[in-house]
């Protein structure tokens, strides 16, 4: 066989496979988005942006990406950097954090329910130990405030590991020359942070990065879970337009108002973590 | 693996191919209703048993259970035999994509629901297979704050506010439940109950300035509402929990509650307004697609269904009741007591103002429910004012009118052409 041909031949299967269960239903989401019978129009998306929730279900997406990412970044990079200087249990303690990435999203949206409900265990313990003598309702529409918080702190519960995982192989990707070096030249622990880990990082940031915000503006199930109708996300709105009011052209319009607004944050986060043409670790 | 575990997997997935290809010669019952996993098992063990050469029930959300039938439709070849669905779920399909059941060998007692089944045609699209309806529940504790004079069985709106405010100076805590949860069904309360009770109509009236006195009403009720009603969807739960000690739901969501402990509640008609007592029947029907793969089973399942024996099981299982004229048996579960005094009282009243289901819609249906929903969260729950929000959600309401050209349904009063909103 002639081996250039090979790594084409290799990356087939997974172009066919992309190729049919991506490409095409999304040429026909694209297709449904645009059109109504016949004609191409973009009537389906003045109708999804004038609804009066959608400013709402906007401005909640991006509230919510905001919160939650930074922190996700923040606590990754900890933890990352924590279990990397770990010798015994490394890999116990890598398991047991990675964890919440094996639970589906409503099953932890079920599980931040069970403790922050009326009757919950966070409602059970303040009685208990006579916080409050009566159980606070927290995911009331009168609560905006903890509502978004019992979000947020469920999405970080839920997703920091997957960016975990891709900043722990990052790290052990740096050769450990840069660091002894800059010990020999007494850097500090945050100087050998800043300086070495942060900047060879950035090819695995990058990713973690993009995967994290385009899966931000996804959010879906948590919400519905915790939320219910009391704090709209894009998605959310996706699902009633094709499921509670079956109309597919108007979802497909919003589909791809966030597959838009995915692009733009890749492009933005590819450009700001651009490695260097030339620069290798 | 070992040896044993390599047999076992191998046997269970052969028996899982021999259960497929057993269940090709059953009959598929695709379903909406009765989805809570032991009504579908009493559907199953009770009701479906009996029919020979047997049937697959299968109930499904109400997303699924569509988009599986316009494949089937679109592939033109499919495996669904009957349809099981309410009424709302049916006019949203095309009327020739479903048989034509004019010919079918039914008594159904109401020339209002045989009416409904035809779709706008001038056949029947689908059989009336069974029926609900909304009514309120208490807890027994609620009944001493009773405001005085009052009368269970012929409430007044002003007469609700007056008990749910007792009950909530009294325990410290507003025990007024509402089904406002996403999977509730708040919208019919608006449609069947509080428009029709105010304002005698439901489209016509929707903007009217007795809307407004509703709305005011409800916002007075809803002080006295326990504010996690926006995450409750079936009331049994809140029944039964404490969270709530007077509730308004559909007769299926909550006779769980009557069952588990049939001497802790009461179940009474709803409250009436100014303009009478509004209430809403809920209606379901069974229908064969065209895509069937044996229509004449089909058939045969959807006459068994309506048989006498079948309904009052039908009954028992779901708490739904039958749409044939039938003599019920004195043994019915609780559940089916309570609310079948209820229902019976609330069309008996001397104020009954009923309504219809919404028809005419077509696939609307989920934009009219969409405009008192909204109305609802709007006015309620974000604190927008009265008449500007009905303005505003006016024009939603009347396009859709428009667009579906769909002719009033009483309380309103008939039109010609498209129902106005006034």
């Amino acid at each position: 066989m002639d081996a250039r041909l090979l790594p084409y031949l290799l990356i087939l299967p997974v172009t066919l496979f992309l190729g049919v269960f991506f490409i095409y239903p999304f040429v026909l989401v694209a297709q449904q988005a645009f059109t109504i019978g016949a004609g191409f129009t973009l009537e389906n998306f003045r109708e999804v942006t004038s609804y009066w929730k959608f400013s709402i279900s906007l401005k909640n997406t991006f509230l919510l990406a905001l919160a939650v990412v930074p922190v996700q970044l923040a606590l990754s990079l900890l933890m990352a950097t924590m279990v990397n200087r770990m010798g015994k249990g490394r890999d116990l303690v890598l398991y047991v954090w990675t964890i919440p990435l094996g639970i589906s999203d409503l099953a932890a949206g079920i599980i931040w329910l069970a403790i922050f409900e009326q009757s919950g265990f966070l409602n059970s313990m303040m009685t208990g130990l006579g916080v409050t003598d009566q159980p606070v309702n927290f995911l009331s529409y009168q609560n905006p405030v903890t509502v978004f918080v019992a979000i947020m702190l469920a999405e970080i519960w839920r997703a920091t590991a997957i960016m975990l995982v891709i900043i722990v192989a990052g790290i052990g990707l740096i050769p450990k020359e840069y660091y002894e070096a800059a010990e020999v030249f007494g850097a500090s622990p945050w100087k050998r942070f800043v300086k070495i880990t942060l900047p060879l990082l950035r090819p695995s940031l990058q990713t973690a990065l993009i995967l994290r915000v385009v899966l931000a503006f996804e959010v879906f199930a948590v919400v519905v879970a915790l939320g219910g109708t009391l704090f709209p996300v894009l998605m959310g709105e996706i699902y009633t337009y094709q499921f509670d009011l079956q109309n597919g052209g108007n979802a497909a319009a919003l589909a791809l108002i966030v597959l838009g607004i995915s692009l733009v944050f890749t492009l933005v986060i590819l450009r700001a973590l651009r490695v260097p043409k030339g620069a290798t670790i | 693996m070992t040896l044993q575990t390599t047999l076992a997997a191998a046997a269970s997935g052969l028996s899982l191919l021999f259960g497929m290809s057993a269940a090709q010669a059953e009959v598929l019952f695709w379903s909406t209703q009765a989805r809570p996993a032991e009504e579908a098992q009493a559907m199953r063990r009770e009701v479906l048993s009996g029919f020979e050469p047997g049937v697959d029930y299968q109930p499904n959300e109400d997303g699924p259970w569509l988009t599986r039938l316009q494949a089937e439709q679109q592939a033109g070849s499919g495996s669904i035999g009957v349809l099981g669905a309410l009424h709302g779920n049916f006019s949203a399909l095309e009327p020739d994509t479903l048989v034509d059941m004019g010919d079918i060998d039914v008594s159904v007692s109401s020339d209002t629901f045989a009416n409904l089944a035809k779709l706008g045609t001038d056949t029947m699209q689908y059989v009336p297979w069974m029926q609900a309806s909304y009514i309120m529940a208490a807890n027994k504790q609620a009944l001493q704050y009773l405001p005085e004079g009052a009368d269970l069985d012929a409430l007044t709106y002003d007469q609700l506010i007056e008990w749910a405010a007792n009950v909530h100076k009294a325990t410290g805590a507003p025990k007024f439940g509402f089904p406002a949860g996403p999977k509730g069904l708040k919208h019919r309360f608006f449609q069947g109950y509080l428009y029709p009770s105010y304002t005698n109509g439901v489209v016509r009236t929707f903007a009217s300035p007795e809307a407004v006195t509703a709305w005011e009403k409800f916002r007075t009720l809803w002080e006295h509402t326990n504010p996690a009603s926006t995450n409750f969807s079936f009331m049994q739960e809140q029944l039964l929990s404490g969270d709530a000690w007077i509730v308004f739901d559909h007769t299926s969501r909550l006779a769980q509650a009557f069952n588990e402990r049939p001497d802790d509640f009461v179940a009474f008609p709803a409250p009436a307004g100014p303009a009478g007592r509004g209430f809403m029947p809920v209606l379901a029907g069974l229908a064969i697609p065209e895509t069937a793969p044996d229509k004449e089973a089909s058939r045969a399942l959807v006459e068994y269904m309506l048989k006498p024996e079948t309904q009052i099981a039908t009954l028992r299982a779901t708490s739904f009741f039958p749409v044939i004229d039938v003599e019920l048996p004195d043994d019915l579960p609780p559940a089916v007591k309570a609310a079948g005094d209820a229902v019976a009282k609330m069309s008996a009243s001397e104020d009954a103002n009923p309504g219809l289901l919404p028809a005419g819609l077509g696939e609307k249906g989920g934009d009219f429910n969409r405009v008192f929903t909204d109305t609802f969260e709007r006015i309620i729950l974000a604190g927008q004012p009265i008449e500007q929000v009905l303005e505003d959600q006016k024009t939603a309401l009347a396009r859709i009118m428009e667009e579906t050209g769909a002719p009033c349904w009483a309380p309103d009063a008939p039109s010609e052409g498209a129902c106005p909103v006034e």
